[in-house]
């Protein structure tokens, strides 16, 4: 094993792109396996490297580790991305569920058909500004500070972001009538860490395409119809 | 606010179920109050108490937590029912989340549709059988210890002795083929806090039924 952390995924965001973005927002450098064929996923398997048989995959200080929640929660911890505190862990871990139920309606965006993509975007919308949105928006402004957690840089921002970005690819004026969240997506963006990440070049993914969609369904056989939320 | 958690949901499982487990198995005491009405529901949000306008809230320590996950995290943290490093956490957590999604598919389970029923349970029966139980039968084998991670009562512990039983409730010979978690729910069952917890009287809830999905259905509509 490397001394580099190494993820295996499919060469697309899924569930995989909220641990590039953490991983590049503590600066670490980390290696990816793609998945694009059926064989390569069950020479994984075989090799018991997928403790509940699914990706993400980190191999990292050792472990094989799966579950999205568990690794990102290892990065943050190791990184000093969580909080000064038990207390202030739980607020990021709120704020992270927060964003986490959010980018959920996101997930399965691309598996959808084209009539229930656009049914789902607007929800997407309507979920961002009415639920989300506005929670952020106020623990900024009720506390002045750059950062949602504790005056320190956390996963909770890492996660906003992310979640900002995406949402913007649905609709692109959807911070309008949020001016403490479009100042924090300016700070957060400058970050050094942050900004090499969304520059051209970068491990970041891509909006997923049908490729990306069909090389989900090839490698998991996962023909079923997704249905909207 | 009292000294002790305060628990707020429907009088049901739900996602609050796992919290009560958490909260028991650590010999906590807590009280709840339970959502009856959409007034209710309606009013908790109105009076910015629910920070996504969602149930579980825990009120505990000052805090109005939501977010099931980041309750139990906190709990698992307060109680030492977190592992003792990063590394022991970071198995918990693989453990916790996995039996979470099993957990997910029972949750779910009873507002599927009367015709699709028969085949969710098989669903269950089949991941429970072929994905998640087979992985802690192997890592209690492995280690021979009584406790899934560092050879200690955790998280970990309580989560899978909460869905063996509730995968029980479906599947009921469904620990046919595994031997070390019929060991582990006895010692389980008979740890004292747990064995309190499962005693007729205790804030356990019993299965969901057509009342509860009733409310449910109720209280969360649009």
């Amino acid at each position: 094993m490397s001394a580099k952390p190494k993820l295996y995924y499919f060469d697309g965001r899924g569930k995989m792109e909220s641990i590039r973005w953490l991983l590049a927002a503590a600066g670490v450098e980390f290696e990816e396996e793609f998945l694009e064929t059926r064989d390569q996923y069950e020479k994984l398997l075989q090799g018991g490297s997928l403790l509940f048989q699914q990706v993400p995959m980190v191999e990292m200080d050792g472990m094989r580790m799966v579950q999205t929640r568990a690794i990102l929660s290892y990065i943050a911890a190791k990184y000093n991305l969580y909080g000064k505190d038990l207390k202030e862990r739980a607020l990021i871990d709120m704020y992270v569920g927060g964003t986490d139920d959010l980018m959920g309606f996101i997930l399965m965006f691309p598996f959808l058909s084209a009539e229930d993509k656009e049914k789902q975007r607007a929800l997407i919308v309507e979920k961002a500004t009415s639920r989300y949105f506005p929670v952020y928006e106020k623990v900024l402004k009720d506390h002045g500070q750059d950062f949602l957690v504790g005056n320190n840089f956390s996963w909770a921002d890492v996660h906003l972001l992310e979640a900002i970005l995406m949402v913007e690819e649905k609709k692109s004026d959807v911070l309008s009538g949020f001016p403490q969240l479009q100042a924090f997506k300016a700070r957060i963006s400058s970050i050094p860490a942050i900004k090499k990440f969304l520059e051209p070049g970068s491990q970041r993914k891509p909006v997923p395409d049908d490729k990306y969609v069909e090389t989900v369904r090839r490698v998991l056989r996962m023909y079923y119809d997704i249905k909207a939320n | 606010m009292s000294g002790k958690p305060r628990l707020t949901y429907l009088n049901g499982r739900g996602r609050m179920e796992p919290i009560r487990w958490l909260l028991a198995a650590a010999g906590v005491e807590f009280e709840e109050v339970y959502l009856e009405t959409k007034e209710q529901y309606d009013k908790l949000i109105k009076d910015g108490f629910l920070l996504f306008q969602q149930v579980p809230l825990v009120e505990i320590d000052g805090m109005k937590m939501v977010q099931t996950r980041a309750i139990m995290s906190y709990i698992a943290g307060k109680y030492n029912l977190y592992g003792k490093d990063l590394k022991e956490r970071a198995l918990i957590d693989m453990y916790v989340e996995g039996i979470s999604d099993l957990m997910q598919m029972i949750l779910m389970f009873p507002f599927s549709p009367p015709d699709a029923k028969e085949k969710n349970i098989e669903s269950i029966k089949e991941r429970a059988t072929n994905r998640y139980f087979p992985v802690f039968e192997k890592v209690l084998k492995q280690h021979g210890q009584d406790f899934l991670v560092g050879n200690k009562f955790s998280w970990a512990d309580v989560q899978l002795i909460e869905a063996i039983l509730a995968v029980e409730e479906k599947v009921p010979d469904v620990l046919s083929g595994f031997p070390q978690l019929q060991v582990f729910k006895s010692k389980m069952s008979n740890m004292p806090t747990i064995k309190k917890f499962l005693q007729p009287g205790s804030p356990r809830k019993p299965p969901p039924d057509a009342h509860y999905v009733e409310t449910v259905l109720k209280i969360f509509k649009k």
